[in-house]
């Protein structure tokens, strides 16, 4: 193995080597390579997320027909720095009555969570943190951490609205959980498998976003909402109760929450490009003829997979600020009354023709068209709805007096 | 396979200290000047009314019941979702049954009207 082919593990036979060297106990060498991996990745991670601050910050300005920051550094680029340094040198308030232990412990869990994530997140084929093969739901319950966190923030903040803002992303997060799951349940059966590398290489032949587009539609839906961005940011309804749960929080704490969230954006961007997109690699099965071979590089797919997640982080700014806020119980109702029915009949659906259509030729043609028929009959059900709704209230209509009659 | 849970093991504990160095940062580089004013509760200018540690309204508890039921079902999912590529097709029709009794267990909730409002 090369430093070209197999970087992580080169690097970590080679450190282990020296610390063997120095007569350390094999067991010590693995941790203590395994620490310097973790920071590594860590350290990764948050240089992803201070460049996100400059991406957002940029691309809601054009989204707002504005320049956005340009000042400091070429094309505004040492903004975040600049951010960073205010963020630490601003005075650390504490409201008076805040539970205090609570009070400080919430953004680092919030953050902490986000963190955890990427140590299943595979960047390439050889480079990632940890292969475990239940990542799917190590993914599911390193995001309940998260939640965890803003009800902390709200409870602990002695603020009515953060304690209102808090119960209602909570409710929230917890409410579109579900379809998430279930919208990650499909390339899992599709896959066979939830380890994320794997899934990433069961995608070399046809990416599963052809295979289940309804599927990537539902996570991509309930990843916002579980992201808390909009339309679905009840809680930092700005115009509404200011800042929600992190209302109380001045200075990096509140860096920690904006930093956790916009990196949680992107992790999610990076798991529509593997669940959905191939992740590193699916080229359709390009990197087997000699003359694409270098696509199976590590860093090449390294690049590939960042640009997949930057695309999906951008689907999910352009969502944000395009459209309104939704409300609370049209926001719960949305989720229960529609989104979960609809993603365990996908899953059903799903898991049925992935039976009866995998031995035949027709697997991917069946699955994308089953889809589409699917959505079809759902569009066809919520017209027929809305068209009973709409001649109720012609029928029912009452008389409204003018106001211009006084 | 030990290996990787010490990982991830390791992992949860820098992952909990890194974040609190900017914060230890901050702690001795920003000004620490409490004071009464300062440190009141925010609302919007105004003087809060009432207690911070309002009702709790118990349609939330409602609905982190629903999401607790359906939440061990997918969690039950898992290993079928897993396993379906090497069982017959009894196990897809075992699996659609499960997630049907659920389904009318969602319904039920649906029509005696637990899940209205927010």
């Amino acid at each position: 193995m090369t430093f070209w082919n197999d970087p992580i593990n080169l690097i970590s036979e080679w450190l282990r080597g020296i610390f063997m060297g120095w007569g350390m106990a094999a067991n010590l060498a693995m941790v203590i390579t395994n620490i310097i991996g973790i920071f590594v990745i860590i350290l990764f991670a948050m240089a992803i997320a201070i460049f996100l601050v400059w991406v957002e910050r940029k691309v809601v300005a054009r989204f707002q027909d504005r320049l956005g920051p340009n000042r400091i550094g070429p094309f505004g680029l040492f903004q975040p720095f600049a951010d960073i340094v205010k963020l630490i040198i601003k005075e650390d308030i504490t409201p008076e009555g805040a539970d205090k232990l609570i009070f400080n412990m919430a953004p680092v869990i919030s953050l902490a969570s986000v963190i955890l994530i990427w140590a299943v997140v595979p960047l390439a084929s050889q480079i990632y943190g940890v292969d475990i093969n239940v990542a799917v739901l190590y993914l599911v319950a390193a995001g309940a951490f998260g939640t965890l966190s803003v009800i902390m923030a709200g409870w602990s903040s002695n603020n009515k609205y953060a304690l209102i803002g808090a119960f209602r992303m909570v409710a929230t997060m917890i409410s579109y959980e579900i379809p998430m799951v279930v919208a990650l349940l499909i390339p899992t059966i599709i896959a066979g498998t939830m380890s994320l590398k794997e899934i990433s290489n069961a995608q070399n032949g046809i990416w599963f976003a052809f295979l289940s587009p309804l599927g990537l539609l539902l996570f991509v839906i309930s990843a916002i909402a579980e992201l808390g961005r909009s339309p679905f940011d009840l809680n930092e309804a700005e115009s509404e109760i200011v800042a929600g749960f992190h209302i109380e929080y001045t200075g990096m704490k509140f860096g920690l929450f904006y930093a956790g969230e916009l990196l949680h954006a992107f992790t999610f961007g990076g798991f529509m490009a593997v669940f959905f997109f191939g992740g590193y690699g699916g080229f359709f099965g390009l990197e087997k003829l000699a003359a694409f071979s270098w696509l199976s590089n590590p860093f090449i797919q390294m690049v590939v997979f960042l640009i997949k997640a930057l695309i999906g982080y951008w689907v999910i700014m352009w969502i944000k600020y395009s459209m309104p806020r939704i409300r609370i119980d049209h926001m719960l109702a949305f989720n229960w009354k529609f989104l979960t029915p609809l993603a365990f009949v996908l899953l059903m659906m799903t898991a049925l023709l992935d039976k009866l259509l995998a031995p035949t030729n027709f697997y991917v043609s069946g699955m994308f068209i089953s889809n589409l028929l699917f959505a079809w009959i759902v569009i066809e059900i919520l017209r027929s709805r809305s068209k009973q709704e709409r001649a109720h209230d012609i029928e029912h209509a009452e008389p409204v007096e003018l106001a211009a009659h006084h | 396979m030990q290996g990787q849970w010490l990982y991830i093991g390791l992992f949860l504990i820098i992952g909990i200290i890194v974040p609190i160095i900017p914060l230890l940062a901050s702690r001795f580089l920003a000004p620490h000047k409490p004071n009464p004013i300062k440190q009141s509760t925010y609302e919007c200018g105004i003087e809060t009314v009432g207690e911070s540690w309002v009702q709790f309204k118990s349609q939330y508890y409602i609905f982190a019941l629903v999401f607790l039921v359906f939440d061990v079902e997918t969690v039950f999912l898992f290993p079928w979702a897993i396993t379906l590529g090497k069982l017959t097709i009894f196990a897809v029709i075992e699996g659609i049954i499960f997630i049907l009794i659920l389904l009318a267990g969602l319904s039920f909730a649906w029509r005696k009207g637990m899940l209205e409002w927010a």
